[in-house]
């Protein structure tokens, strides 16, 4: 069963499935919205920061978990001003209080 | 951690990932959904760092990245949004390709067979050269954003054959990577190299206004880079982020697009306004136009009943949306209703306006959509146009025209147009503008921001 398909195989139909989710969320963001939405999926797409981690992890120090290292330092640059930058912007869309929200 | 723990935690981190895009659907749950990015990205790195053991490398990496995003992230200014986001694209890309160089070099690492299966060779293929073209690609939009590399696209005969020589040679040198039996790293990294040249090639025949497409798919690559690297990795949490930023980056290129009436491959070649300009024959008739002061706008504003101001990219250049703001109260405070009409491409990216006007405090009630507020036009007695110039252009209805189809916010319409522009310069589809040439219209001379504080002044 399962144990006999090829994992890439498992891992396309992750990824066909996560296209769809996306496609369907994303329409749904309000364009008023759209700057934001591309500062959260940066930050999102800094998900490799994992990817970089495996790298440096090695205790073995060699030129690549060096390379490993730059990128994890690179990744969270992204993170952390994406992540930010988005909650600064959205703070923005505030309603005014004056206005009164129901 | 056991692999199965480990495995169940990105699932979480993954859900949180799709909950924040579903927040930003409203301005009121957005702040909320990034709250939940934010928690995904803590337990992915949290999780992972069970899995390694340099932990004060890591950490003191990780902790150099926060002070530089968060100083980042604070200080840019929201005029500079749009290269903020290429900036960080760029990241993503370069990180994507170290990534990708470091498991090529010590696969075990990262939990793959110390010989690299084809499988994982394809897939380190994909994510090296969609992150090199990521980097690169960024790069360069970035220079174009910032204004450090001028806006005007840089074309040459025999561009496209150059690219798609390349791009053969470039998969040529996977395939020897692909089939060799032990590392070629010869293979692997001359195809990185031909990935770069590309990213550069690719978007350097694109004009400034284009950028707004660009920006989105840089968006889209970054993530595709990101789910390459998961296939890599065999890691399912990367390929779902990953998938959603492809998508998203995916539809909005498609929004920006459809938004200019124009098809994405054209704007990916390239070339607008060079040679689409001059296909405008110039009839030798001299137009003419009535041009005004600020304080008429100012008077006629006054005595309006509704004004709709829709603001373009010579807004942002002359950072003037804390005066709009201003001149906004005014006029309500006169009993005028002031409204903000945006067109889905004006600015340098998706949503700039938006994010503009927000900063100003100006309540997002007050902004419409085009589609919002095009059958209001003909009702009302004044249009303002800031800085925005081929959105408003009626000639997207004359057929035959280079911008024939696009859709416009119907300014003509209105009883009385007012245009606050620099000079009578042509806008970027390089098409002189018949609304500027109309009975009713007022041309304003000057930069946007001095213009408004003089309105706001006389009112």
């Amino acid at each position: 069963m399962i144990g006999d398909i090829d994992p890439l195989i498992i891992n396309l139909t992750i990824f066909v499935l996560a296209i769809f989710v996306g496609y369907h969320v994303v329409w749904n963001v309000t364009p008023a919205l759209h700057t934001p939405l591309m500062s959260v999926t940066n930050a999102i797409s800094s998900i490799i920061i994992v990817g970089a981690m495996l790298a440096a992890g090695p205790a073995d120090t060699d030129w690549g978990v060096w390379l490993g290292a730059v990128a994890v330092t690179l990744a969270a640059i992204n993170v952390f001003g994406g992540f930010l930058v988005s909650q600064r912007m959205l703070e923005m869309f505030k309603k005014k209080d004056k206005k009164g929200s129901e | 951690m056991s692999a199965n723990m480990v495995a169940l935690a990105y699932l979480i981190a993954s859900v949180f990932f799709i909950l924040a895009l579903k927040g930003l659907s409203s301005p009121e749950s957005a702040r909320r959904g990034n709250v939940f990015g934010m928690l995904g990205m803590l337990i992915a790195v949290a999780t992972t760092m069970t899995l390694t053991e340099n932990w004060m490398l890591i950490i003191g990496c990780i902790a150099t990245g926060a002070v530089i995003g968060t100083i980042i992230a604070k200080r840019v200014q929201m005029t500079a949004m749009p290269e903020l986001v290429a900036f960080m694209h760029s990241l993503v890309g370069l990180a994507a390709v170290f990534i990708a160089i470091a498991a090529v070099n010590n696969p075990v690492s990262f939990g793959l067979p110390a010989v690299l299966p084809a499988g994982s060779k394809l897939e380190l293929f994909l994510g090296t050269f969609i992150g090199a073209m990521t980097w690169s690609g960024s790069v360069i939009a970035f220079l174009k954003l910032s204004g450090r590399m001028g806006g005007t696209p840089i074309i040459f005969s025999g561009q496209h054959m150059l690219n798609l020589l390349l791009a053969i040679v470039m998969v040529g040198f996977g395939l020897w990577f692909f089939f060799s039996e032990t590392t070629n790293w010869t293979a692997f990294i001359m195809m990185t190299a031909i990935a770069f040249l590309l990213g550069f090639l690719i978007i350097i025949p694109i004009g400034g206004a284009d950028m707004p497409v660009v920006i989105s798919m840089l968006n889209s690559y970054s993530g595709w880079a990101a789910a390459g690297i998961g296939f890599s990795l065999g890691n399912p949490m990367l390929i779902i982020a990953g998938s959603l930023v492809g998508s998203s980056g995916a539809i909005l290129s498609y929004i920006m697009c459809k938004a200019m009436n124009r098809p994405f491959l054209s704007v990916i070649l390239g070339g607008f306004g060079s040679d689409g300009g001059a296909a405008v024959v110039d009839d030798g008739t001299q137009k003419t136009y009535r041009s005004g002061s600020a304080d008429d706008a100012a008077f006629l504003m006054g005595n309006a009943d509704s004004v709709v101001i829709i603001p373009g990219y010579g807004l942002a250049v002359a950072r003037a949306q804390h005066a709009v703001k201003e001149l906004a109260e005014i006029l309500h405070e006169k009993g005028v209703t002031v409204r903000f009409a945006i067109h889905p491409v004006a600015g340098r990216m998706p949503g700039h306006m938006n994010v503009l006007l927000a900063e100003a405090e100006i309540p997002y009630e007050q902004v419409f959509e085009m589609e919002e507020i095009n059958s209001d036009f003909s009702n009302t007695d004044v249009v303002l146009v800031l800085g925005a110039n081929d959105v408003v252009n009626p000639a997207a209805n004359v057929p035959g025209s280079p911008i024939y189809g696009m859709p416009i916010l119907e300014a003509h319409k209105a009883r009385t147009v007012m245009v606050v522009k620099r000079s009578m310069g042509v806008g970027y589809a390089g098409l002189d503008n018949d609304l500027f040439y109309m009975d009713k219209t007022m041309m304003i001379f000057g930069d946007a921001k001095k213009v408004v504080e003089n309105m706001v002044k006389t009112i």
